[in-house]
């Protein structure tokens, strides 16, 4: 089991951000993370990947603590931040290069072209990121967290921004990965975790709502979309 | 650590900040050496760079800052300190690679007033006839000096997401810690403790080591007061309050 999430809770001063939730991502599935905004999806994010502490409870990434163990959760993980921080002032290869050396990586320059080519980079790979549109620069994103070739991969919406073509791209890697990795995604198009999802587990306003495989949920409520199951399973705390 | 230095550091070089820096810095003391009156070793007419190591420390005090002021600030406000955390890199690596990256970049500015020793060596009269001794030390307190501003200026940095908040606050730090605590020494009600008081300051220390005497007392000082500010910045960062 890659990421084991047990009772978390954060208390932001007088808020519950998240209460309470639990859940389990295997290796070799693609976790859609779904909510309204809100909801707590980026805070969660934000413990596993050791950013945050938690308030109680307690969250292990590939068999690692977050809390007693943050270097090795680090070194196993692939993180894309919400909104998709990045050094502008950097070029390409330059940034590339920079968290490269961050997490050691020895085969860097091969390693860089590899990435490069993986996320389909090449055109763009001589410029600064100030001067790429913001697909590319998710693109970039995308591939600062790959980089290392983590097991487990956590991606706060890593389609927002993005034009259908690179849609289609972003999705097929996305797939492709989750063959092999563990990988929790958050977006709020439920077509797209429809399509990439084995496992959705839903929260709202820090509540977990549903943790099922998408099949289970399916056959739990037959003839709706998931868009639909969403909306009816956030109705009732929102009314 | 290695990977952070070299990141701050050729983004000093690839913008303007060095350069402007350094520029400016060497201006100034340019300025106050060779042309204004007050201070010209030409109009003074001894061969000494007593005006030199007097004016760096009020240089200093601004232009450091203006150096610092964006290590944690910026990062915190374009959110690529989630980038760097997120990382298998510890905060204090963090902090050490960023004070190191500064730190390099006034040891740079302060290697190149070297060329005011050179020539006014040569403008003694018989050449040569300076006082090297408390040179050597003056430098060595100016490195010191550096280091503690910069430790300050990493500090206040990582205070604040806005860089001109970062930028006052080190250097009114700077100024207080440098000669705020000799003139509180001067206070009627301070008397009986002033020879204490403005020991804690900067400046008694820099004095003492820039006579040419280099007392472990005051190395210690100085080691102990920026080791303080960079294990205050640790604490800031380690709230995560943002």
């Amino acid at each position: 089991m890659s990421i084991v999430v047990t009772n978390l809770t954060k208390v932001y001063e007088q808020q519950k951000a998240i209460d309470n939730i639990s859940f389990t991502a295997h290796q070799g599935e693609i976790l859609g993370f779904l909510g309204p905004n809100g909801a707590g999806k980026s805070t969660t994010m934000k413990i596993l990947s050791c950013f945050i502490p938690q308030t109680s409870g307690t969250a292990e990434v590939a068999g690692f603590d977050v809390v007693k163990n943050p270097m090795e959760v680090r070194r196993q993980l692939g993180y894309l931040p919400e909104h998709n921080p990045l050094y502008l002032e950097m070029y390409v290869k330059e940034s590339l290069g920079f968290i490269a050396d961050l997490h050691k990586l020895q085969n860097k320059k091969q390693r860089i072209e590899e990435i490069i080519a993986l996320t389909g980079l090449e055109q763009e790979q001589h410029k600064k990121l100030n001067a790429l549109s913001k697909g590319f620069r998710q693109r970039v994103g995308i591939a600062q967290s790959l980089i290392h070739d983590p097991q487990v991969l956590i991606l706060d919406e890593p389609t927002s921004g993005l034009d259908p073509a690179q849609l289609v791209g972003i999705r097929a890697l996305i797939r492709e990965l989750g063959k092999t990795k563990t990988i929790i995604f958050s977006t709020h198009i439920m077509q797209e975790a429809e399509q990439l999802c084995d496992r959705a587990v839903i929260i709202n306003q820090g509540h977990l709502v549903c943790d099922e495989t998408l099949p289970d949920l399916m056959k739990k409520y037959p003839q709706h979309t998931l868009e639909e199951i969403f909306l009816k399973l956030i109705q009732p705390i929102q009314k | 650590m290695l990977a952070i230095f070299s990141k701050e550091l050729s983004g000093f070089f690839s913008s303007l900040v060095a350069y402007i820096a350094i520029g400016l810095f060497l201006m100034m003391t340019g300025l106050f050496l060779w042309v204004f009156p007050d201070s010209s070793i030409l109009e003074n007419g001894y061969a000494s760079l007593d005006s030199l190591f007097a004016i760096v420390p009020f240089l200093f005090m601004f232009l450091i800052p203006a150096i610092t002021m964006r290590s944690f600030a910026e990062e915190r406000k374009d959110g690529t300190f989630e980038l760097l955390v997120t990382r298998p890199v510890s905060d204090g690596q963090i902090i050490a690679g960023k004070f190191f990256a500064c730190f390099a970049l006034v040891l740079f500015s302060l290697l190149l007033t070297l060329i005011y020793y050179f020539t006014t060596s040569e403008l003694s009269t018989p050449s040569g006839n300076i006082d090297s001794g408390a040179i050597i030390g003056s430098y060595i307190g100016l490195l010191l000096l550096g280091g503690a501003f910069v430790a300050i200026g990493i500090f206040a940095s990582s205070l604040s997401n806005n860089q001109i908040i970062s930028f006052a606050i080190s250097v009114f730090l700077c100024f207080f810690a440098f000669s705020g605590f000799d003139s509180l020494s001067q206070l009627i009600s301070l008397q009986f403790v002033d020879t204490l008081v403005s020991a804690i300051g900067i400046n008694e220390h820099y004095q003492s080591i820039g006579r040419g005497v280099l007392d472990s007392r005051d190395l210690f000082y100085f080691l102990s007061f920026t080791s303080l500010f960079l294990m205050l910045t640790k604490t800031v960062l380690g709230t995560r309050k943002w």
